[in-house]
């Protein structure tokens, strides 16, 4: 098929999907379908006009002799941009819980705890993880293979279907279009927009390394591979639900009760294990090396380190559910394979840091490397935390309490955050050709608030929530419940206060890091011409 | 016997040991004689091509 016959069929289907996003938009049942539907008129009408101006105009060939660096331009904007959009919703529902009258009476429906809240973990997640997956293993998975990104134009669409999904989240929970699974909020329709938009992101990662040029696939291309085939996997199995009606944005779970649950989070600690872990990996295989500049410490090891954090992760979900309808049998085992993960997560923690080794002393001069050095080092505490909160005895004074939280924050900002904050100041002067960023002791500031912030959050959330889990279970001498529920809360003010202080540090961090990256694009002087680069070893 | 307890049966016996035997089976592959020039070979691909792909002609190795 020529690229004209393409236009025709292209036209054709943007023409029949705006007119049916118009006509969905009329019959719509609720509010957040009416408005996605508009969404997607727009946007169809918008490719519509945009296709047909492009039609029989000369096309552009596209550079097989460089990399598709655009998109992953872009997806470095995307992720910074995304970054301190979840950070402030993030500080916004933290002093929300420390001060409750910020939830505004007049927002009341759209901005209180309860819709921010999944705006805040799927912005941070999704949204500047997501971006920040996408536009590195792009960029790792071109470098490794020597080859362009397959499918042509095919990465744009994975960026922008991706934005596209981001916007449907998010403002689908505003509005309330939510089906309430954790981490899986997103109802119907925007399940089935991921789903294509995932599948084409595999086409791409796929293609390129089947068209590679070096004989082996680098380790951090098995992590993203692993990222992006088990969340599409656990995407579709825990997202099978039937609309109520094509109209509305409503659908009913097909699972229910207890395999419900089960599904749920056998989704969502893989979403942690699969989405942040194994995709983050994938970014500090070639990142960390690359800043330290010296290959990874043991190769073997990163090997055993991805097959035994596959075939581990996968069962780990159950320990969600300790004390619950879950058969004791389940629950154990997800327990068991929690505390064995203990060991690849620390196998590939030693492997990172290792990989410094004779070159500790750039820790002295290099902001960037410290800041990668640190995020391992809270990839190896919070993975050594997770399996004992896995543990039920253990579990059963943190669950349901801020302890919970807490941990989920030092692994997400400690590792997620300064593993990407790291790759982002490594890639914005290579994908920008600048000598070098605009400013080291901007990243040292970042460094700092970060750390700082991150510590703040955690110490404050281990204090509240062992405090509450021991209130909870405080009985008197006749076997009465010391504390209602409000007196915990009460208590756990100071600690709400202090966390939100952490996430305003993180946050400032951020925004430092955006200027930072601003002027180096505008500022730093350029790299010297090309074709000068010499082969590092 | 039902489908049920046939797959947790089938699940916690012969999967198992296919599964353990896969992962036992990669870890002695990782340590093969020989592995440690492929190895250190695929280690050193992030500091080759950073600007540009590998021209065509390279490609059958």
């Amino acid at each position: 098929m020529n690229t004209g016959t393409q236009n025709y069929v292209k036209l054709v289907v943007l023409a029949l999907a705006t007119l049916f996003a118009m006509i969905a938009a009329s019959y719509a049942r609720d509010l957040a379908y009416q408005v996605h539907m508009v969404i997607f008129m727009i946007v169809g009408a918008g490719l519509f006009l945009t296709t047909l101006r492009a039609t029989d105009e000369p096309i552009k060939p596209i550079p097989t002799n460089e990399y598709f660096d655009s998109v992953v331009r872009a997806g470095v904007i995307a992720t910074a941009f995304w970054g301190v959009v979840g950070f402030l919703v993030g500080v916004v529902i933290a002093f929300q819980l420390a001060f409750p009258s910020l939830n505004f009476e007049w927002a009341e429906g759209y901005a209180n705890f309860g819709r921010l809240r999944p705006l805040h973990t799927s912005a941070v997640i999704f949204a500047f993880g997501g971006n920040a997956l996408i536009a590195t293993s792009f960029f790792v998975v071109q470098r490794t293979s020597a080859a362009r990104l397959w499918g042509g134009n095919l990465g744009w669409f994975v960026f922008w279907g991706y934005q596209l999904f981001i916007v449907l989240a998010a403002t689908g929970y505003l509005l309330g279009g939510t089906q309430s699974k954790e981490y899986a909020e997103p109802e119907w329709y925007v399940d089935i927009w991921l789903t294509i938009v995932w599948v084409a992101y595999l086409a791409c990662f796929l293609g390129t390394i089947v068209k590679r040029k070096e004989p082996h696939i680098y380790v951090a291309n098995w992590f993203f591979l692993g990222f992006i085939v088990t969340v599409a996997m656990l995407h579709i199995v825990n997202n099978i639900s039937i609309p109520v009606s094509i109209w509305g944005s409503k659908s009913v779970q097909v699972f229910s009760g207890v395999q419900d649950a089960m599904v749920q989070w056998w989704y969502g600690h893989n979403a942690v294990g699969f989405f942040l872990t194994a995709g983050f990996l994938g970014m500090m295989y070639y990142f960390v090396p690359k800043q330290a500049e010296r290959p990874v410490f043991s190769y073997k090891l990163s090997i055993i380190h991805f097959w035994a954090l596959i075939f581990l992760y996968i069962w780990a979900g159950p320990h969600h559910l300790h004390y619950t309808a879950l058969p004791d049998w389940a629950s154990t085992l997800g327990m068991v394979f929690s505390i064995i993960l203990w060991m690849p997560s620390w196998g590939g923690m030693i492997n990172g840091l290792m990989t410094l080794q004779g070159a500790w002393d750039k820790l002295r001069t290099d902001p960037v490397l410290r800041m990668m050095v640190t995020s391992l080092a809270f990839y190896g505490m919070s993975t050594f935390e997770g399996p004992m909160m896995s543990i039920r005895s253990v579990n059963s004074l943190s669950h349901y309490t801020d302890w919970t939280i807490g941990h989920v924050h030092s692994g997400a900002l400690g590792w997620n955050g300064l593993i990407t904050f790291g790759a982002l100041y490594y890639l914005v002067p290579v994908l920008w050709k600048r000598e070098r960023l605009y400013s080291l002791s901007l990243v040292s500031w970042h460094f700092w608030l970060a750390t700082i912030g991150i510590v703040l959050y955690a110490a404050s959330m281990w204090v509240t929530g062992i405090m509450e889990g021991l209130m909870w279970r405080e009985v008197d001498a006749n076997g009465f419940l010391v504390n209602s529920f409000a007196d915990t809360v009460s208590a756990k003010f100071p600690m709400y206060v202090v966390r939100g202080l952490g996430g305003v540090l993180f946050l400032s961090g951020a925004v430092i890091m955006c200027y930072n990256l601003w002027m180096t694009v505008r500022a730093a002087p350029a790299k010297a011409a090309l074709g000068t680069a010499v082969p590092a070893e | 016997m039902e489908t049920y307890s046939f797959l947790r049966e089938f699940a916690d016996s012969w999967m198992l040991l296919l599964l353990f035997g896969v992962f036992v089976g990669m870890v002695f592959w990782v340590f093969r004689p020989g592995s440690r020039k492929v190895h250190q070979d695929t280690a050193n691909i992030p500091f080759r091509h950073e600007d540009r792909p590998a021209p065509d002609q390279e490609a059958p190795k």
